[in-house]
């Protein structure tokens, strides 16, 4: 596609804080594209993360972590009354398990109020004992802070993109940004051109969100002043079985690079101990290790004895984008135009919605105007979840259109018309339909519905059932009978 | 194949239904039908009635029911010809969502939407489910091309695709062993079957027909230890084990395939029964059942894979006659027998199914041995019956035979299974 239109922003990037200033960004009067690499947004570091919503106690008030850290704990409050998706306030205690660490935790009591946090308070051992009894005898105090919360970053995510395309952003996926235009010798200040392998767009501003590769993406705009490097997280999900052992997210006091291990009672119910510090070089290295596990069940085991590792169910590992001086790198560069939002590294997830009204601040100063529009949609329209619907909705439902009365995924109810829908708002792979319908997040782990996701997604995308894949790149699923006997091709 | 659809007029109540098409189903609703049940419903979620038969086109089949053997299909095909001359109405394409502890079957399907109807007995031949990736914990990448052996299965076989060109597989049950045939029959490179135990969870024949005949090796005491790939399967690592299973890393080795199947077992898919709250035997995983194959819940019947997991169709059929026969009869107004004989597994038995039996009925009695004896095997029920046999070997189910006499003049109440060598027992 050539250079037609001028857009006003390119966010490139479509993880949690792309999509989330993309939505910002939707309610003036602008012309705005997200460019993602990837087949589905979100999937980068912002779908693989422990899903907590900072209290807003931990980082340093110096730094643009602490400052954005709370209003990003508000800021959830008002897209969840907004959008609608999981985010429950569960509260996180972060316990003591000797003299120095009891100083950790009244430093950062301090630092809270400090800060604004509300609701802090102090707890001794019985009451600690009372609200989680399956902690470690060994905790001496704690710290409670009441505004933490657990959401399903993926599930906001895409809401939060739906809402956005619905108020006329587009979001184009499989659109990696491999270029960006040195600007015309006689304008220097003129519009930027941004290349990806397939289209060329011409836009006035330029939100680099690229996560672990905003380093790269900054170079291609000649203002590399920074490096992302890349600290990696191992998450491990236990059995449902054990829901309930802890009700709210428990932490360790903190290490100078990481908020520890914690024991997470995710959104969905089920515990999740994790996620590890790694520092690692390759910053595709999503792969969980045996070291990792080690570690993470080693200090989850010293807050709740009962963990262990023969109750994991599912594993992953995600990579957070760290930049020099450890810090968020949020604002303008030397290129008129070019604004990051890059070593969004923990709290990123927290801070998203702030970081986005930040940066909106930011456009309004280099030059943006931003006009309100009349018909802005602030309520996103619900994808239909017929699992938790009352029999008396699923009966009419069911009654009306026979594709919710066609079963998909048994584990977690999902119906024809669900996945159909799923693929109309945009997952174009099996995790995509995934991660929007559940279809496939249930015991059999995708045993049952597999096929049947795969054929819908081959018959509504009009595409031969081999090309579908199961999140984007070379991940294939299956193969036609010829290609047995043909030369493997390199790389597959 | 004649499929039939869906019945022209669901009934508001029927005698029986049974739930799920599969051996057990079918089996299940000819027995009621034997028994005098007028009005009998089988229910499938799938679109074509047979269950998983229906993707085994492999023979082996119906050399107990049928003296011949003959293929997955083939066996369907037969159970179904005679499941429509008997007037049975068959709806597919249709999910159980629910049942009450009164009989009250929620179902839901594009045909009928979602539709309660009673019945007086139901019948669970909802099989089992294969474990996944998430059961075993291995490190590594999260790519795709790791996928159950049954769904590899359903691609080449159902829809003809290839999962892929060189495969590993882990775990030596039947359907991983069956698969490995079925792939290198397509040209696909099997580059080896994994099992962490030190014998195969399959039956031998399979070890037999499907590997050694096609020179693909079998690697016992090895497991997997790390999945490799980005985007799509790229290598695996796999490692011998020592005798507590624990992987000696220090000797794995990589291997470069796109696919990994995994054959890791089966578990009763039984998460109806689990609702309904019946009790539940923790080694099969399946509801613990009477010898009439009726669960702790009056009324509510179970048999086959739901129950236990078993190796041969036939099996499953003639069991799932039992509770058929009886769902029918008790629809119709029959008594239960009075059952006061408990079967427990003892010297190395897993389980026994069924776990209570009546005196004055003949029953066959499934277990599965947990260790195995190369050597001639007593297996000894209680003081009143044993038997000889010259091998037992886990992969393989053991039945016997109870009749009334043997429990002649007996009066106890427990009944112990036991599987030993012959050699060490003294009389
Ligand atoms: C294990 C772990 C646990 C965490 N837990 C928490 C937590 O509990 N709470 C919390 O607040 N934070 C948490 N974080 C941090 C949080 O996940 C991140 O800060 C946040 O998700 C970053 O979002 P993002 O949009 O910047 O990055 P991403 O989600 O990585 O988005 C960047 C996107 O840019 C795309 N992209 C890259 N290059 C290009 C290009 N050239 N062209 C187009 N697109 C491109 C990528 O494909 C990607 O989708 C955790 C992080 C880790 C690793």
């Amino acid at each position: 596609m050539g250079p037609s239109r001028r857009h006003d922003v390119v966010v490139i990037g479509g993880g949690v804080v792309g999509i989330t200033l993309a939505r910002a960004l939707s309610r003036y009067q602008l012309d705005i594209v997200v460019l993602e690499r990837d087949a589905e947004v979100g999937f980068g570091v912002s779908k693989a993360n422990s899903g907590i919503i900072h209290s807003g106690i931990h980082a340093d008030p110096k730094t643009m972590k602490g400052q954005l850290e709370w209003p990003g704990n508000e800021g959830w409050l008002r897209l969840r009354d907004d959008l609608g998706f999981g985010f429950a306030q569960v509260g996180e205690l972060l316990v003591a398990l000797s003299d120095g660490e009891l100083r950790t935790v009244e430093h950062l009591h301090d630092q809270g109020e400090r800060k604004g946090v509300p609701g802090l308070q102090r707890w001794d051992v019985d009451r600690i004992r009372k609200h989680q009894p399956n902690l470690s005898r060994d905790i001496i105090a704690a710290l409670w802070a009441p505004t933490a919360g657990v959401i399903n970053p993926y599930e906001a995510v895409l809401l939060i993109a739906d809402n956005a395309a619905a108020n006329g952003v587009e979001i184009a996926t499989e659109q990696p940004v491999i270029a960006i235009d040195p600007p015309d010798p006689h304008e220097p200040d003129g519009p930027l051109t941004v290349r990806t392998p397939t289209r060329t767009l011409v836009t006035r501003y330029v939100v680099n969100a690229a996560g672990l590769r905003a380093d790269e993406v900054a170079r291609m705009a000649g203002v590399g002043t920074f490096t992302i490097t890349g600290r990696k997280g191992e998450e491990y999900l236990l059995d449902k079985r054990l829901a309930g052992l802890v009700t709210s997210v428990i932490f360790p006091c903190p290490t100078p690079t990481s908020k520890g291990t914690l024991v997470i009672p995710t959104f969905d119910g089920t515990i999740m101990v994790g996620p590890t510090a790694e520092a690692t070089d390759d910053k595709d290295d999503t792969a969980t290790t045996p070291e990792g596990a080690q570690a993470v069940f080693a200090a989850a085991r010293r807050l709740v004895p009962v963990i262990s590792q023969r109750d994991v169910i599912a594993e992953f590992a995600g990579v957070r984008a760290v930049a020099e001086g450890d810090d968020f790198i949020l604002g303008p560069t030397a290129r008129r135009g070019f604004i990051n939002a890059a070593g969004i590294q923990s709290p990123g997830l927290t801070a998203a919605p702030a970081i986005a009204d930040h940066l909106v601040e930011v456009l309004r100063d280099e030059g943006l105007e931003l006009r309100e529009r009349s018909d802005w949609r602030r309520r996103a329209e619900h994808p239909v979840r017929f699992s938790v619907l009352s029999t008396q909705e699923q009966e009419e439902l069911a009654a009306q259109q026979p594709d919710f009365a066609k079963l998909v995924c048994r584990c977690e109810l999902v119906t024809k018309a669900e996945v159909l829908d799923a693929i109309d708002r945009g997952a174009r792979t099996l995790d995509g339909v995934k991660f929007r319908t559940r279809a496939g997040m249930g015991r059999c782990q995708g045993g049952f519905c597999t096929w049947g996701c795969l054929e819908l997604l081959a018959e509504r995308r009009g595409i031969p059932i081999t090309e579908v894949t199961k999140r984007g790149g070379a991940s294939w699923i299956l193969r036609d009978r010829e290609d047995a006997h043909a030369a493997p091709t390199p790389g597959s | 194949m004649p499929i039939t659809g869906h019945p022209r007029h669901l009934q508001d109540g029927y005698d029986v239904v049974v739930v799920g098409t599969g051996p057990a189903g079918m089996a299940a609703a000819l027995g009621a039908r034997d028994q005098g049940a007028d009005r009998i419903l089988l229910v499938d979620r799938d679109a074509d009635p047979g269950g998983i038969l229906l993707q085994c086109i492999h023979s082996g089949f119906g050399l107990h029911a049928f003296d011949e053997e003959i293929t997955g299909p083939e066996y369907a095909q037969r159970y179904l010809e005679q499941v429509l001359e008997h007037d049975i109405d068959v709806l597919t394409d249709a999910y159980v969502m629910d049942i009450s502890p009164e009989r009250r079957i929620k179902l839901m399907s594009p045909t009928v939407g979602i539709t309660g109807l009673d019945a007086r007995s139901v019948v669970l031949a909802t099989g089992a489910r294969e474990r996944t990736r998430g059961a075993i914990h291995i490190p590594g990448d999260r790519p795709s091309g790791v996928m159950t052996a049954g769904l590899a299965q359903r691609m080449v076989n159902l829809d003809g695709y290839l999962p892929g060109r060189r495969v590993a597989i882990l775990g030596s049950g039947d359907i991983g062993l069956i698969m490995a045939r079925r792939l290198a029959l397509e040209g696909v490179e099997v580059v080896g079957v994994f099992e962490l135990l030190p014998h195969p969870s399959g039956l031998m024949r399979n070890v037999v027909q499907c590997l050694d005949d096609f020179g693909i090796p079998l690697h016992l005491s090895t497991t997997v230890v790390g999945i490799h790939g980005r985007h799509r399967l790229e290598r695996v690592t796999v490692a011998p084990v020592d005798d507590d299973l624990e992987p000696l890393l220090a000797r794995s080795w990589d291997l470069d395939v796109d696919t990994l199947l995994l054959s890791i077992g089966l578990i009763p898919d039984a998460e109806l029964a689990r609702e309904l709250g019946v009790l539940f035997d923790p080694v099969t995983g399946g509801p613990v059942v009477s010898g009439i194959m009726e669960t702790s819940l009056p009324g509510v019947f179970a048999s086959g894979n739901v129950v236990h997991v078993n190796d041969l169709a036939d099996w499953v059929s003639r069991e799932s006659r039992v509770a058929g026969e009886w769902a029918g009869a008790l629809a119709s107004g029959a008594r239960r027998p009075a059952e006061d004989v408990r079967l427990i597994p003892g010297d190395n038995v897993a389980y026994v199914v069924p776990h209570t039996i009546s005196r004055d009925g003949t029953h066959t009695v499934s277990f599965r041995v947990r260790q195995p004896i190369y050597a001639p095997t007593l297996l000894r029920v209680g003081e009143v019956h044993q038997r000889k046999v010259r091998a037992v070997v886990p992969a393989e189910m053991v039945t016997l035979k109870l009749a009334p006499q043997m429990l002649e003049g007996w009066t106890g109440a427990v009944l112990r299974i036991d599987a030993v060598p012959a050699e060490a027992v003294v009389r």
